[in-house]
């Protein structure tokens, strides 16, 4: 976008004006940026996954746009939460290493990824859960590297082992499309509920208009969401939310079993 | 505790140290889908994701439900494996349904066959999100290399169903005579614009009054110099002549 400032040849009234331009447009950038990292066509492998609701369609009944809204406000506020916390402390990880000039930035960088892909860890009781997170982070990283290019993305893609969960990728990624941690929180929250969101009209043959008139009422919810999200992504990643719907994992193991289910997860 | 071992987090808290190549966990998942635990990923420092010159030639193989795709690939697995190192990636839509069949008839060992859920859309895993599709490809290049030859079969999908460039080397379209013969000239990017376009069941034509002639001249209308091989897996379970195009591909890859 700067091309489009350099050859702005207007008269500039002065030079606040042309700085609030500058800002403007950094700022239209990064959320261009975000627009495509949330799209629900970014090739990082989420269209395969429900987020649990296939399961909670077959077990709990959720078949019908009123049980759709307290599905997806349990999951905003549970696993929502976690996620978008995660994000947001990956995404200020992301910031230090960015900022750091030395290799001790980049050790650091790897040493706060461990400590969260843990604490991640801890609050996925499910393994089958566990193994579909790293995979979608593993396929997060394999989009942002290329969409994105940044030195602490690579970084992700280097580690030995199966990689890191997809919140904390996510974190990574969103860093390297410029977005603050914030904004990473709130991209997350709003994912935790437009994959089910999708599932639901693929599955279910429920009224696309009426499942993202939905999504637009949960838009203070998810805003609440990513507000206590953002709030404590700077604590020690041991204090960092831990909620938990349990029916997400139980069903999700038992999910993994069908003999045919439309999602992987 | 050696890196590449799963190790449970039951009996200790986390006070050991943060180093990430730990983070192993056991596969909950079926013995053929997608490899939940590979024993590491993106091995090659350098270059780990992006596309090597000297990789694997990649052959997709799409088409409508029921035109035979699986039977195609089982075919050539028949055919090929004796004097290729190949493997399968299946994308089935609801189960594993398609790897299952493969296992079943025995054409190649469990550990060359992976199995790709698609979330309901079949036509995504191959083209629009490719991301799964390359994960399993690469565990598999990485468990058995040197592979030669990868066959990516999609999930039965529609005629406009293609796959990504950046998944595939050469994409194989397969129609069957008993869908029409009115099929090819509808056209659509799988008959219009694949390497190659099989038209199979030819056994069947008589029985379900498809003229053969006619889907030749319209599927070289549509196709100018591109190929089109009339198959008939039943009378020919070698796949003798897909087998050789696909041969001749493989020799142009590698040069």
């Amino acid at each position: 976008m700067t091309h489009v400032l350099e050859e702005d040849t207007r008269p500039r009234d002065s030079a606040t004006a042309a700085a609030e331009s500058a800002g403007s447009t950094a700022s239209l950038r990064s959320m261009s940026a975000l627009m495509l990292l949330i799209d629900g066509r970014f090739p990082a492998g989420g269209h395969a996954h429900s987020g649990g609701f296939e399961a909670a369609a077959t077990n709990e009944k959720v078949t019908d746009i009123a049980s759709m809204e307290q599905f997806l406000l349990g999951r905003l506020h549970t696993t929502g939460l976690v996620a978008a916390a995660f994000a947001a402390s990956s995404c200020l990880a992301f910031g230090r290493a960015a900022a750091a000039t030395d290799d001790a930035g980049l050790a650091a960088f790897t040493a706060d990824l461990g400590v969260l892909d843990d604490e991640f860890t801890a609050r996925t009781p499910s393994p089958v859960l566990r193994v579909v997170s790293r995979r979608l982070g593993r396929q997060l990283v394999r989009a942002g590297r290329r969409i994105w290019p940044h030195p602490l993305v690579d970084e992700l893609a280097r580690l030995p082992g199966q990689g890191v969960h997809q919140p904390v990728a996510f974190g990574v990624v969103a860093g390297a499309a410029g977005q603050p941690p914030v904004l990473a929180a709130t991209a997350a929250a709003q994912e935790s509920i437009t994959g089910p969101a999708t599932a639901s009209v693929r599955l279910l043959g429920l009224d696309p208009f009426d499942v993202n008139a939905l999504l637009a009422r949960l838009a203070g919810d998810v805003a609440l969401v990513a507000t206590r999200a953002f709030a404590s992504a700077s604590s020690s990643p041991a204090d960092l939310p831990a909620v938990a719907g349990y029916l997400i994992d139980i069903s999700a193991e038992v999910h993994a079993t069908w003999e045919v289910r439309l999602f992987a997860s | 505790m050696p890196a590449n071992q799963p190790h449970d987090h039951t009996d200790h808290d986390h006070d050991h140290d943060h180093d990430i190549s730990h983070l192993l966990e056991p596969s909950h998942e079926g013995a053929n889908t997608l490899q939940a635990t590979p024993p590491h990923v993106h091995v090659d420092e350098e270059e780990p994701i992006t596309r090597q010159p000297k990789q694997a030639l990649r052959i997709g193989i799409g088409g409508p439900v029921g035109s035979g795709k699986t039977a195609l690939v089982a075919a050539l697995c028949r055919t090929l494996s004796k004097e290729l190192a190949l493997a399968v990636v299946t994308n089935d839509i609801y189960t594993t349904e398609d790897a299952d069949f493969l296992l079943r008839h025995g054409v190649l060992p469990a550990e060359r066959v992976t199995a790709v859920e698609t979330g309901a859309c079949p036509h995504t895993a191959i083209r629009d999100d490719i991301s799964t599709n390359l994960e399993a490809i690469e565990e598999l290049e990485e468990k058995l290399p040197p592979l030669d030859l990868i066959l990516v079969e999609s999930g039965g999908d529609n005629l406009t169903a293609t796959f990504s460039r950046g998944l595939i080397h050469q994409q194989i379209f397969v129609i069957d005579v008993a869908g029409g013969d009115k099929v090819p000239r509808k056209g659509g990017p799988g008959v219009t614009t694949s390497d190659l376009l099989v038209i199979n069941k030819t056994d069947l034509a008589t029985y379900v009054n498809a003229d053969l002639d006619v889907m030749d001249r319209d599927a070289k209308a549509k196709r100018g110099d591109l190929p089109v091989l009339f198959t008939s897996l039943t009378q020919d379970p070698a796949a003798t002549s897909v087998a050789a195009w696909v041969r001749e591909k493989l020799s142009e890859h590698t040069h």
